[in-house]
C-alpha cells in the first residue's frame, strides 16, 4: 500500500508538470494584460516599453514560464525598465513557495487567495453537506421503493434539475424569493453579497445571505448524487449476502446501515472525491449573480484582466487538489471494499 | 461533474431476445434497438420535446426574418409582452420571440458541431492509444489526464479568452454569423473529448483481444483498417450514447460561457448571451431571461430524455 501511494505521488509529478505547461501556455496569450493598466488610455510607446520590461513581460515565454516556476533571483532582470539586465530578480517561483505577484493590485497572489478561500469553502461546504444527506435520503428511499409514484416523482425531478443551468435556477429562486416575496411583503432573501453593510458581517447575516446561493448550487449536485446514490443501491439490495443477512433474521435497519449502504456508497465516494477539489475553485457563474466575494469571483475579475500570476494560482491550487483527492479516493475504495487491492 | 445515471432494466445475457415474442421474424439488432427505445417512455416524451422545438426554431424563422430579430427599436425598450411581442423586447428593444428563434438556431448548431470536434478527438485519442498501448498510450493518456484535472469550466473560460476575436463573421445557410461560433465550438470540443477518449480507449483494450481482430491482423490488414472497419464499429453503440448525452452538455457548456459574456457575441443572438446581463432585470423584465433559460431546459432535458432511452435501447443486456 505505502509502495502504491508513493508511486501515483511521484506520477503526479509529471502530470502537475503539463498541466502547468498548458495553462501558461493559453494563459499567456489571453489577451494584453496591461490594456487595463493605465486607467482609461493603456499605455503606449516608451512607457508600454518599460513596464513589459519591469513586469518581465518583454521575455520569450519559456523564460516566463522557468520564472514562474522557479524564480528569478538566479538571473539579473531589468528593474528600471532600460533595457538593461541589472539587478538580481526577487521572485522565487512557486516551487519554493512564491506564488508571484498579481499584476493588477500588485500583491502577493497567496495573500489574495487566502483571503477568498474562507468565503468559498464556507458556501461549497455547507453545498456539499446539504447534498449528501439530501440525495442519500431521496436516494435510498427510491431505492426501496423502486418505480414507486414518489420514486417516479423524484426521477423526473432530478432530470429536470439536471438539466437546468445552475445561473437559470438562481435567477428564478431570486425571482420569486426576493422580488416576489417583498412584493407581498412576506419575509425576503438578500440576492447579493455575504452580509448586509449596514449590519455587519454577523452569523445571521451571512446564513440569511447563503440560503438563495446554496438552494440554487444544491439542485443540480442533489439530483445527480441521488440518481448515482439510487443506482448502486438497487444494485447492492439484490445480491446475495443481503438476502443472507435477511435470512440470518437481521432486521432491516441494521441490514441498511450495516451492510447494503457501506457497499452501496463507492460510488458516492467516486462522486465525492471528484467535486470536493472543486469546492476549492468555487462556483464561477453563482458567485458572480449572487456577489459572493469567492474564489470564483476572483477568477472571472481577473481573467478579465489577463491577471496570469493571480489564475496560474487558482488553477494550479486546484489542479493539485484534484489529483490528491483522487488518490485520497483510491484509498478510501481499498478501506470500504477489501477486495480492491492496489499493487 | 460526472454522468448521469438512470437504470437500464438488465436480464440475463443468455436470454438472447433473437426472435419475435409472438412467433414473427427474426429481428435485427437495428430492429430491437428501435423497438426498446420506442418502448421507452422517456425516450418518446423526448423526441417529441425536441422535434416541437426544431419546429419552433426552423420553422420561426419563416414566420419572423433574421433582420426583424436583430432590429433594435429604442422608442419600445424593455416592453412586457403584448400581442404584437409576445416574449416582451429587451433593453435595445429587440423581440425576445425572434431572438429566441434565431438563437435557438445558434443553440443547437453549437450542440451538434462541437459535439462533432469533441466525437474527433476522443475517437481518436482513445482508438489510438487502445489500439497501439505502449508509449502512445502513456503520452495521450497523461495528456487526457491532465485536460481532465482542470476544472472543466475554468478550461473553458481560458480557452475562449484564448481564442476569441481571433475569427472573422462567416456565411452559413444564408445567415451571417459572428466568429465567435466558430470559436466557442471549438472551445467546448477541446475542452469534453476527455471523457470520449477513455470510453473509446476502454473498449478498444477489450476488443483487441478477440478473435476476429486476431484474424484480421492475421490476414494481413492493414491497422488502419482493422481499427476503423473492424474494431470501431463494434463499439459504436457507447459512443452514440455519450455523443447523444454530449450534445446536452455542450448546449449547457455554451449557455454558461455566453452568459459570462465570452461566449457568442451580439449581434448573433444565442440562448445564453440572450441570458448574459438579463440578470440586471431580474426584476423589471423577467421575459427577458425566463424565455431563453426554459427553452434551454427544455432542449438539454429532451436530449437527456433521447441518450437515456439511446443507452437502453442499444445495450444488449437490456430487456426488450
Amino acid at each position: 500500500m505505502t509502495q502504491y501511494i508513493v508511486r501515483r505521488s511521484l506520477q503526479a509529478i509529471p502530470l502537475l508538470f503539463i498541466i502547468s505547461v498548458i495553462l501558461f501556455l493559453l494563459m499567456s496569450n489571453m489577451g494584453d494584460p496591461l490594456a487595463t493598466l493605465g486607467g482609461r488610455q493603456p499605455p503606449r510607446g516608451a512607457d508600454r516599453q518599460r513596464l513589459e520590461r519591469q513586469m518581465g513581460l518583454d521575455q520569450p515565454i519559456y523564460l516566463q514560464y522557468v520564472y514562474w516556476l522557479v524564480g528569478n533571483d538566479w538571473r539579473k532582470v531589468d528593474t528600471n525598465g532600460d533595457g538593461e539586465p541589472d539587478t538580481n530578480g526577487t521572485r522565487r517561483g512557486i516551487l519554493r513557495g512564491d506564488w508571484g505577484t498579481s499584476l493588477v493590485t500588485r500583491r502577493p497572489v497567496l495573500e489574495m487567495i487566502w483571503e477568498r478561500l474562507p468565503n468559498t469553502l464556507l458556501l461549497m461546504g455547507t453545498v456539499e453537506v446539504l447534498v449528501i444527506l439530501i440525495a442519500l435520503g431521496i436516494g435510498i428511499y427510491s431505492a426501496l421503493r423502486q418505480y414507486s409514484a414518489a420514486d417516479n416523482v423524484m426521477t423526473a425531478f432530478a432530470f429536470i434539475g439536471y438539466s437546468m443551468p445552475i445561473f437559470w435556477a438562481a435567477l428564478m429562486l431570486m425571482y420569486i424569493f426576493a422580488v416576489n416575496f417583498k412584493r407581498w411583503g412576506l419575509p425576503y432573501f438578500p440576492t447579493v453579497g455575504m452580509y448586509d453593510p449596514a449590519v455587519g458581517k454577523t452569523a445571521s447575516q451571512v446564513i440569511w445571505h447563503m440560503v438563495l446561493p446554496v438552494i440554487s448550487l444544491s439542485i443540480t449536485y442533489v439530483a445527480v448524487y441521488s440518481r448515482h446514490i439510487r443506482a448502486s443501491m438497487l444494485e447492492v439490495i439484490n445480491q446475495d449476502y443481503i438476502r443472507t443477512a435477511r435470512s440470518k433474521g437481521l432486521s432491516n435497519r441494521s441490514i441498511l446501515w450495516g451492510h447494503a449502504l457501506k457497499n452501496a456508497s463507492l460510488s458516492l465516494v467516486t462522486l465525492i472525491g471528484l467535486d470536493l477539489p472543486l469546492l476549492l475553485a468555487g462556483a464561477v457563474v453563482t458567485e458572480r449573480i449572487f456577489a459572493w466575494p469567492g474564489m470564483g469571483r476572483l477568477f472571472l475579475d481577473h481573467v478579465e484582466r489577463v491577471d496570469v500570476p493571480v489564475l496560474m494560482g487558482i488553477l494550479m491550487l486546484v489542479s493539485v487538489a484534484v489529483v490528491v483527492f483522487q488518490l485520497l479516493t483510491d484509498i478510501v475504495y481499498t478501506w470500504l471494499d477489501p477486495r480492491i487491492r492496489y499493487h | 461533474m460526472t454522468g448521469f445515471v438512470t437504470d437500464s432494466k438488465t436480464q440475463s445475457v443468455l436470454q438472447f431476445p433473437a426472435e419475435d415474442a409472438q412467433g414473427g421474424a427474426v429481428l435485427t439488432p437495428g430492429r430491437l434497438a428501435w423497438r426498446r427505445f420506442r418502448r421507452h417512455r422517456m425516450a418518446v416524451a423526448g423526441t417529441l420535446i425536441m422535434a416541437a422545438l426544431l419546429l419552433y426554431v426552423i420553422g420561426g424563422s419563416f414566420v419572423w426574418s433574421e433582420s426583424y430579430a436583430n432590429r433594435t427599436e429604442t422608442g419600445n425598450r424593455l416592453a412586457a409582452p403584448t400581442l404584437e411581442h409576445p416574449f416582451g423586447t429587451d433593453a435595445v428593444g429587440r423581440d425576445v420571440l425572434a431572438r429566441t428563434v434565431y438563437g435557438g438556431q445558434i443553440s443547437l448548431l453549437i450542440g451538434v458541431s462541437a459535439v462533432l470536434v469533441s466525437l474527433t478527438f476522443g475517437v481518436l485519442v482513445g482508438a489510438l492509444s487502445g489500439y497501439y498501448g505502449g508509449i502512445i498510450d502513456s503520452v495521450l493518456m497523461r495528456f487526457t489526464e491532465a485536460m481532465f484535472s482542470i476544472p472543466s469550466l475554468f478550461l473553458l473560460i481560458v480557452m475562449s479568452k484564448f481564442f476569441g476575436g481571433r475569427v472573422p463573421s462567416f456565411d452559413v445557410f444564408g445567415r451571417t454569423l459572428s466568429g465567435s461560433v466558430i470559436v466557442i465550438v471549438g472551445v467546448i470540443g477541446l475542452t469534453s473529448w476527455m471523457y470520449l477518449a477513455r470510453l473509446v480507449r476502454a473498449n478498444f483494450l477489450s476488443l483487441k483481444q478477440r478473435d476476429f481482430v486476431l484474424a484480421a491482423e492475421c490476414l494481413g490488414v492493414r491497422n488502419r483498417d482493422v481499427i476503423v472497419r473492424h474494431i470501431l464499429p463494434n463499439s459504436l453503440a457507447p459512443i452514440i450514447v455519450a455523443a447523444t448525452l454530449g450534445v446536452a452538455g455542450a448546449i449547457l457548456s455554451e449557455a454558461y460561457v455566453s452568459f459570462l459574456g465570452l461566449g457568442v457575441q451580439p449581434p448573433t443572438a444565442s440562448w445564453g448571451n440572450m441570458l448574459e446581463n438579463a440578470y440586471n432585470y431580474l426584476e423589471s423584465a423577467p421575459w427577458l431571461w425566463f424565455f431563453p433559460g426554459l427553452f434551454t431546459v427544455l432542449t438539454v432535458l429532451s436530449i437527456n430524455f433521447i441518450g437515456d432511452g439511446l443507452r437502453d435501447a442499444l445495450d444488449p443486456r437490456t430487456l426488450r
